[in-house]
């Protein structure tokens, strides 16, 4: 293959690279910052304590940690049917991705907010505040660079498990990188696809430290 | 006004109790300032969080101007609380908000419009003397100014109550002085009633109108400062001005003498000399300026027993003295005499050593040792 037919292949396996991304992230971001609240809030001594609750949880942050993700991938595909209609594409890709990156982002959440100084929390409450205001205006916001980096190294973890979505049928750089890459032994492909990942994971980390440095006044 | 009643609080872990309140009782009128003095892991920040049900108490009742907030749940609770003002040792500041985000917090919890709340927070750090620093960043101002944000927030709610929990243990002297100014200034100016709680006497010394020394859970002694320190055996006396230790010779009579307010003017040394012709030594002594009138501990030492001066004590006594003798004691008594004292002092001015018998104090542990050490340093200049 010359570069002229190698480029045309790369900018739909970008973008749909870039759509489950996405798209994961995006369902990530808000289960992952629920979760990660309240493994935080639900212990023993917490804002909502519910230790069983608490319990429950965090086996099941753990076993969803614990899976490798191709086998998580494949384990889930009665579920993806059921909310997506299909278990074939990039779409049912989506569901594993974001399934696999919940518990991961969950648990930096929980550690970004047990960063925050329990000295503000406890002026909050002397203040009257409602939990509401506690979690929203002091423990989420004032976690707010280490809910960044920590969806930063999950979105560029992400990245790396769409390599994987060939296996359910869907598309992306790294199904490209598979498929031309490694079964045609074309290794212009590979080369390309693996300079664009690498470009990909460098802007999101550029970004996501970016946004982190500007919302932390030290 | 602020009281409590025999106010118990009993922490639970793994089958191990700790008692951190023991039965207090305590009352706070309108517009005074009461010091708890104690080391940490005394209880005195349990004792404090119970104020305002930071920690709900196992045993007792806990009024702000008549009103059980035991009584109160949810709703009802928050509201009282934002009647209830708290400054703490560590300030807990939002890092991630400006000075001026800082004050309006506690004002949009209250549910105070936006323009209402600009001109509040002004007004606030004008009162603190902060508003050069307004949108400044917590990170970026010092520990002193961060304190002061602290009060300015803890007054948003314009509260008639003050808590302030070791609000002046992580700074350093002359900040400590400044931020003690103010909140003195703050007591009269806007009539606030304080509780505090504290390691430093010299906090107790510089605001306190009444104080109270607190030991595993309990008051040791309690009431106005200067009565405190006119009683003999104070352990605030003890602390504030320590005096060193000393063994009366056989034949000669020590004797360590409280001087409250206006007593001091009256040249009692030299009266007592003159009149009973006696030659009076000087072995230490200390003089201070508390809640506004002078205050201090002489230790004399006079030729004959004890029982030869019986009229020169009561002449002491007579002339408005707080009259403590020293007994003479045996050379094995005095090395136990002398451990005792010790420990004593240690008690009161002393770091904690070992880990804290309550949870909530545990966290001043730390700084806690720091204060403590400046205070003995501060106590020895006073002696000399």
């Amino acid at each position: 293959m010359t570069w002229d037919e190698v480029t045309p292949l790369l900018w739909p396996a970008t973008r749909e690279t870039l759509y489950m991304t996405g798209v994961a992230t995006l369902f990530t971001a808000v289960l992952g910052l629920l979760f990660g609240v309240l493994l935080v809030i639900t212990e023993r001594g917490g804002l909502l304590p519910a230790p069983p609750a608490n319990a429950v949880l965090g086996v099941v942050v753990n076993i969803g940690r614990s899976l490798p993700f191709l086998i998580l991938m494949v384990a889930i595909i009665p579920f993806t049917r059921i909310v997506v209609g299909t278990s074939i594409g990039n779409a049912a890709a989506i569901v594993p991705l974001t399934v696999g990156a919940i518990p991961f982002y969950a648990r930096l959440v929980e550690i970004a907010i047990r960063e925050v100084d329990p000295g503000v929390v406890a002026a909050a409450r002397a203040m009257g505040a409602t939990r509401r205001e506690i979690v929203g205006k002091v423990l989420l916001r004032e976690a707010r660079p280490g809910l960044v980096s920590g969806l930063t190294v999950t979105v560029i973890a992400l990245i790396g498990y769409t390599a994987m979505a060939g296996t359910v049928g869907g598309g992306g750089l790294g199904n490209l990188a598979i498929t031309y890459g490694y079964e045609r032994f074309e290794s212009k492909v590979m080369v390309a696809t693996v300079v664009l990942l690498i470009v990909i994971v460098l802007l999101v980390q550029a970004v996501g430290d970016l946004v982190a440095r500007r919302l932390t006044h030290k | 006004m602020i009281q409590i009643e025999k106010l118990r609080k009993v922490y639970r872990a793994r089958g191990r109790e700790v008692t951190a309140v023991d039965g207090v009782d305590l009352t706070v009128p309108e517009g005074e300032i009461f010091g708890v003095l104690g080391r940490s892991g005394a209880g005195k920040s349990t004792l404090l969080r119970c104020v305002n049900l930071l920690e709900r108490p196992d045993e007792g009742r806990v009024l702000i101007d008549g009103r059980d907030l035991l009584a109160l749940r949810g709703a009802e609770l928050r509201r009282a609380r934002q009647g209830i003002g708290m400054i703490h040792q560590h300030f807990g500041l939002l890092g991630s908000r400006t000075v001026a985000g800082n004050v309006a917090f506690p004002l949009e919890v209250m549910g105070v419009p936006r323009a209402e709340r600009r001109h509040r927070v002004a007004e606030l750090l004008e009162l603190v003397g902060l508003t050069e620093h307004a949108r400044a960043h917590p990170a970026r101002i010092s520990g002193g100014q961060k304190q002061r944000v602290g009060i300015a927030r803890a007054l948003a709610g314009r509260p008639k109550v003050l808590l302030s929990d070791e609000a002046t243990s992580a700074l350093d002297p002359e900040t400590t002085a400044s931020i003690l100014e103010l909140l003195r200034d703050l007591n009269r100016r806007l009539g606030l009633t304080v509780l505090l709680i504290t390691h430093e006497m010299d906090v107790v010394k510089r605001i306190c109108d009444s104080a109270a020394v607190m030991r595993d859970g309990r008051f040791t002694e309690s009431g106005p400062v200067t009565g405190l320190l006119a009683r003999p055996g104070s352990e605030l006396a003890r602390g504030l001005f320590p005096l060193p230790p000393v063994t009366p010779r056989a034949g000669s009579t020590v004797v360590e003498v409280t001087f409250v307010g206006g007593v001091t003017d009256q040249p009692f040394v030299s009266a007592l000399a003159r009149k009973y012709s006696l030659d009076v030594n000087i072995l230490g002594g200390a003089v201070e300026t508390v809640g506004g009138g002078r205050v201090g501990r002489l230790q004399l030492e006079l030729p004959g027993d004890p029982s030869a001066n019986a009229a020169q004590l009561a002449f002491l006594r007579d002339a408005g003295l707080a009259v403590e003798v020293k007994t003479p004691i045996t050379d094995t008594e005095a090395s136990a005499a002398d451990a005792d004292t010790s420990a004593a002092e240690g008690g009161a001015r002393g770091p904690e050593r070992g880990s804290g018998a309550d949870g909530a104090d545990g966290a001043d542990g730390a700084d806690g040792a720091d204060g403590a050490d400046g205070a003995v340093a501060a106590g020895e200049e006073e002696t000399r």
